[in-house]
């Protein structure tokens, strides 16, 4: 197993290393000017200056390599040294900027992460576990009156899109009953028991949004994988040794049932940081989604280059994990 | 026979209904036997006869919904099974009465060990600690043949071959030492050699241990090799049954003569042509107040059309069988 980790590992370098290059180049086609921003009055001799000195004048290879090695060594150790403290990691060489804020791109990023984190992290964490109980549920007693509504609910959370759904909810709870604010303060900063509260009120409804989207996904995954187990023979003969109803499901059908639902929770863990751009947009979540759509509309070719980047590494790693994580729960999996 | 000794297992009028889409089906239609200590009862019937579903309801195996115990009565252990609550009925498992199922490729389950498997039975009836139950599992499979059997604790299902599984499978419905071991067709899924010698661990364990056995398989030649007596199923009723070699010599039931008629003789010269039972299976459809074979029957007659024949004692003591026509050896015996 961890020859096969090292293996996927080293196999993974270079995809990545493909897929960053073709997301410099296709970004490096896009229309786009760092000095387009600025006041009009600026003189295009100024302008050119501006260019070159944020390295454009170069072959479009030369600046690949280079926002390269800034993307994987540079600003990995400024993150690192930022998180750990020891001054002394961190490079001299030149960061990638942002051509919107002028300031380096994994200083923002970082201050945008704790928000997605907070509020589409909690989504997914409060998704999957509604969502598994509710699946175990569905599926032991399917077609009962719990299997109905859940199946009723799961398709209306399925299918309804995010950015109906929170403006009912923002309608309900935050126009009409006044409970809930209907959008999220990044300021905030949680210091004492008043504003631990607030915070968890201005987290409610985006997170309920998210929720009940990743739960009704989730949940019929874990009924249907469940269901699939329920029939299987192991399961008469578990009963047939006399074990406990609440062990037959609990133990052997839900380890089984797992199996499958672990991979798809995994999988779907890049999505998180990717943030949910139109749940955070709607509650005005200043996430990383909402990052990533700012920078589109404002032409900041590298913020975006680099925010894609990392969502491509975080796919690549998840699915890498989600294989281990297979072959870790199920022992018919060789992989050498 | 040794008619004194109080059976084991005593059915009577066992009846069971699906409840299915498409109506009713009666799978076990009045079905009455019983099982002697130390006794192996060889149940042979075409497929859907209704052997499976009789045995499995014995012990509340059934999925229910759809099936329906009717009426009918389970003495075992001096008290109507049946009738037990679920907590007494889960301690009859395992630990009074073991099973075995056909296919031991998917009867175990896949992500626990094989000893964790045989351990768990020995671990919820008889109380056992970790560390005595896993010496008592390596005895186990050490009685059933398994070499190496400590080391092999450890090891998965798959890591076993299907002879082996099946192996593992008789362990684990003898952890407890039961007093009735029901084997579903333990080898139909092995191959020749295999089976023999599954057959072959079979009557030793019977000779060591002492439990009786009801065997169901679609090979008669099986039967012939190790059953005490016979009980032949034939649309969810017992047709005939006999102590083996009566049936093998005299048997009365038209069913049961062409069932003999399709096994391949065994002394060199082969039949010209296999023969075959024509006609379809019975549908269980309605409840049948006629004979269920009447269909197939070149023995049929008007009589047949009306009544469903009863079970009445034929030739040999402890032979019966359940048709209107009587067989040529019965008619010799009344007129001389
Ligand atoms: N879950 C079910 N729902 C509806 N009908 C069922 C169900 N299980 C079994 N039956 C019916 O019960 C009848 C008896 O089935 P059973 O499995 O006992 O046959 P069997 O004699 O064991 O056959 P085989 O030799 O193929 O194992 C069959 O006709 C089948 O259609
Ligand atoms: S009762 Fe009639 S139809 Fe049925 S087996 Fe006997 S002779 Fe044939
Ligand atoms: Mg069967």
């Amino acid at each position: 197993m961890l020859n096969y980790t090292i293996r996927r590992l080293v196999m993974a370098v270079p995809t990545v290393i493909i897929i960053s290059l073709l997301i410099f180049l296709l970004l490096d086609l896009a229309p786009g000017d760092p000095t387009a921003q600025l006041p009009l009055t600026i003189p295009n001799e100024v302008r050119e200056e501006i260019r070159l000195a944020l390295g454009l004048g170069e072959p479009v290879m030369v600046r690949y390599v280079r926002w390269l090695q800034m993307m994987v060594v540079n600003e990995p150790l400024h993150a690192l040294a930022s998180v750990t403290g020891w001054e002394n990691l961190r490079p001299d060489g030149q960061r990638i900027l942002s051509w919107q804020s002028r300031s380096p791109v994994g200083d923002i990023i970082a201050q945008r992460i704790p928000q997605t984190l907070w509020v589409v992290g909690m989504g997914y964490l409060f998704g999957i576990l509604i969502a598994l109980p509710i699946g175990i549920i569905s599926a032991y007693k399917q077609y009962s009156w719990f299997d109905q509504i859940g199946t009723f609910i799961s398709m209306v959370g399925f299918s309804v899109p995010v950015f109906f759904t929170g403006v009912v909810l923002i309608l309900v709870f935050s126009v009409w009953l006044g409970w809930f604010p209907s959008m999220y303060d990044t300021t905030l900063r949680v210091t004492d028991w008043d504003s631990f509260m607030r915070q968890v009120r201005q987290m409610v409804l985006p997170v309920s949004v998210l929720a009940l989207f990743n739960a009704a996904q989730i949940s019929r995954f874990m009924r249907a994988s469940m269901l699939d187990n329920l029939n299987q023979d192991y399961v008469r003969t578990a009963r047939a040794k006399g074990l406990r109803e609440n062990t037959v499901v609990m133990v052997h059908v839900l380890r089984n049932s797992m199996i499958p639902v672990v991979t798809v929770i995994a999988l779907g863990v890049p999505a998180v940081f990717s943030g949910a751009i139109i749940t955070e947009t709607i509650f005005r979540v200043n996430g990383l989604g909402a990052l990533l759509i700012n920078a589109i509309y404002a032409s900041d070719i590298p913020m975006v280059q680099t925010l894609t980047f990392i969502f491509a590494v975080l796919i690549v790693l998840f699915n890498l994990i989600a294989d281990v994580i297979y072959g870790i729960l199920d022992p018919r999996i060789r992989y050498d | 026979m040794n008619d004194g000794v109080a059976p084991v297992l005593d059915v009577r009028d066992l009846k069971v209904v699906f409840r299915t889409r498409g109506g009713e089906v009666h799978a076990v239609n009045s079905v009455s036997f019983d099982l002697r200590p130390g006794e192996l009862l060889g149940v042979v019937g075409e497929s859907g006869s209704g052997k499976s579903v009789t045995m499995m309801s014995l012990i509340g195996l059934l999925p229910s919904p759809p099936a329906e115990i009717r009426s009918g009565q389970v003495m075992f252990g001096g008290r109507d099974i049946l009738k037990v609550n679920a907590r007494e009925l889960r301690r009859l498992r395992g630990r009074e009465i073991g099973f075995i199922f056909q296919d031991p490729m998917t009867s175990l389950n896949p992500v626990f060990t094989v000893g964790f498997q045989i351990m768990e039975p020995l671990r919820r009836h008889m109380g056992l600690k970790p560390e005595a139950a896993r010496t008592r599992a390596a005895e186990l499979l050490d009685l059933v043949g398994i070499p190496d059997a400590r080391r092999r604790l450890k090891d998965f299902p798959h890591q076993f071959s299907g002879g082996m599984r099946q192996r593992v499978m008789i362990a684990m419905a003898l952890a407890c030492d039961p007093k009735v071991l029901i084997a579903d067709e333990p080898t139909t899924a092995l191959d020749v050699t295999i089976q023999a010698q599954i057959l072959e661990l079979v009557k030793d364990l019977r000779q060591k241990l002492g439990m009786a056995i009801v065997w169901i398989t679609h090979d008669l030649g099986v039967i012939a090799g190790i059953a005490d007596r016979v009980m032949v199923m034939y649309g969810g009723q017992v047709v005939e049954q006999a102590p083996v070699r009566a049936l093998f010599a005299d048997p009365r039931h038209p069913y049961t003569r062409a069932l003999l008629e399709t096994v391949p003789s065994v002394r060199g010269e082969r039949a010209p042509k296999l023969k075959v039972i024509e006609g379809q299976p019975p549908l269980l459809g309605a409840h049948p107040s006629a004979c269920p074979f009447r269909f197939r029957c070149d023995k049929a007659h008007g009589l047949c059309e009306q009544e469903n024949p009863r079970r009445r004692p034929v030739g040999a003591p402890g032979h019966d069988v359940a048709c209107h026509w009587d067989a040529p050896a019965v008619r010799e015996a009344a007129h001389g």
